[in-house]
């Protein structure tokens, strides 16, 4: 039977770790690779690595961060942020990532999705999406909302419809972060994550709000997820990755636990 | 000096990561597209994502379609991953196309009336060994791996199935072999401390199955 994943996020800025609160208020938390390693010998399941760096002449230092990663983990890892062409994403998948995760550009030229699902795979193509709740209007009936630019800029496309179309293009995965939940620890947002679960035919990772282990239980198992993010919880020492599995593991919930 | 793997180059998909794996278990591996070099090797892996059909398009444009064969006869050590398990039977569904058929059988693609199971399987799976063989010695029963594929095969010969797993309500066979040939469709490359132990095994491994 197919395991529930738990992947854990790194934001790096400028080749550092870094973390925010509703996508600002960064800190710095150190060496990205260092921190993956330890989670990838405490059972990781993936890992995805978020390129958050301002100035496009810095990133070259991911293409770094990507390969040191490659050479001492051996799980799988996404690094998304600043793809913007078929070539961004065959240099990342060239320098070890296993996919590639496409968000704001995707959002500004679908396109981008069919592109680089035809140059590297669909497999290897995730649609990553930043997710407000809003008013149920004409141009967003599920109530829910893709932003763009870290969170500051509303497009007026439903989230739901945003998902579909991605598939419909190539995604292989989709990822859905709800900027509410972001960084809070006050759990998922179940809701959004379930109607997008069932909405698609590829499997979904939810993201943002993990606090707690209980919290990846609600959203694996009411929220329909395939697998749950973390950042926060593990990247303070708050739990152990360790910790998360034996958990879910008690709740019943399928995850590797022999590695 | 002479590398002890050469893995075969077909632009299907990240090459550079099964020579990463290569490398951290004491493995020197090659990247090469030479048909002559493949038929050559000491030790080929054939590794692959994407499509079959694209897959078999390049491999004859190449001419390592020949070579693949070629190496198989000579009885030294072939490791096949994802696709290149794929390719190794004799058809797939895949666009309908006739592949290597250095095992007998064919690919299909997985398909569910419950909508719970999302194709491609992706995602960690248990493996249970079918039969024995020397190089699943040291993987322990129901060790998972991780796997992202839309297609499996179904060998005409039961011996050929050396370990099953099961996605939904379908029980698959997750590694196939005969001879001096194993394959897997997990990415043993990205699965951890297990993959990375039975990928050690393949590079001592002199083809003999007992």
């Amino acid at each position: 039977m197919l395991s529930k994943r738990v992947v854990a996020c790194l934001d790096v800025k400028n080749g550092e770790l870094s973390k925010g609160v509703q996508f600002v208020a960064t800190e710095m938390l150190g060496d990205p690779v260092a921190k993956a390693k330890a989670y990838y010998e405490d059972g990781l399941d993936e890992l995805v690595f978020y390129d958050i760096t301002a100035s496009s002449d810095q990133r070259n230092i991911m293409l770094d961060v990507v390969q040191n990663v490659a050479q001492e983990i051996f799980i799988p890892f996404s690094v998304g942020g600043g793809i913007r062409t078929r070539e961004d994403a065959a240099g990342l998948l060239m320098a070890g990532a296993e996919k590639i995760s496409l968000n704001s550009a995707a959002v500004l030229r679908p396109e981008l999705i069919k592109e680089c699902a035809q140059a590297i795979g669909t497999q290897n193509t995730v649609l990553s999406m930043d997710v407000r709740a809003v008013v149920p209007n004409t141009a967003c009936p599920s109530g829910y909302e893709v932003v763009i630019n870290g969170g500051r800029k509303a497009m007026g496309v439903d989230a739901i419809a945003w998902a579909r179309r991605g598939c419909e293009l190539g995604a292989g995965e989709v990822v859905v972060n709800s900027i509410d939940a972001d960084g809070m620890k006050q759990g998922y947002e179940i809701k959004l994550t379930r109607l997008v679960a069932e909405a698609i035919p590829v499997p979904v990772v939810a993201s943002g709000g993990a606090g707690t282990p209980a919290h990846l239980h609600q959203v694996l198992t009411e929220g329909k997820a395939d697998a749950a993010l973390v950042a926060s919880m593990v990247h303070y020492g708050d739990y152990r990755v360790l910790d998360i599995k034996q958990y879910l593991n008690r709740q019943g919930v399928k995850v590797r636990m022999n590695y | 000096m002479r590398p002890s793997v050469i893995i075969v180059d077909y632009e299907a998909g990240n090459l550079r990561s099964v020579q990463r794996a290569c490398e951290a278990v004491g493995l020197s591996a090659e990247i090469s597209a030479d048909p002559e070099v493949v038929r050559h090797a000491d030790r080929l892996i054939f590794p692959g994502v994407g499509t079959a059909e694209t897959a078999m398009g390049t491999l004859a444009r190449l001419g390592l379609d020949e070579a693949l064969v070629s190496f198989f006869q000579s009885g030294r050590p072939l490791l096949g991953i994802c696709l290149g398990l794929q390719v190794l039977l004799d058809y797939t569904e895949e666009g309908g196309r006739d592949c290597l058929g250095i095992i007998p059988g064919q690919c299909k693609r997985f398909q569910f009336v419950e909508s719970d199971y999302k194709v491609p399987q992706i995602g960690w799976n248990e493996v249970s060994k079918a039969s024995e063989h020397p190089l699943m010695a040291g993987v322990p029963e129901g060790a998972e791996f991780y796997f992202v594929h839309a297609y499996y095969a179904i060998p005409d010969q039961r011996s050929h199935v050396l370990a099953e797993t099961t996605f939904g309500d379908k029980t698959f066979a997750s590694v196939i072999g005969r001879d001096n040939v194993f394959a897997t469709q997990f990415h043993l490359e990205k699965s951890g401390r297990f993959g990375l132990e039975l990928l050690a095994a393949f590079g001592k491994w002199d083809g003999a199955v007992c």
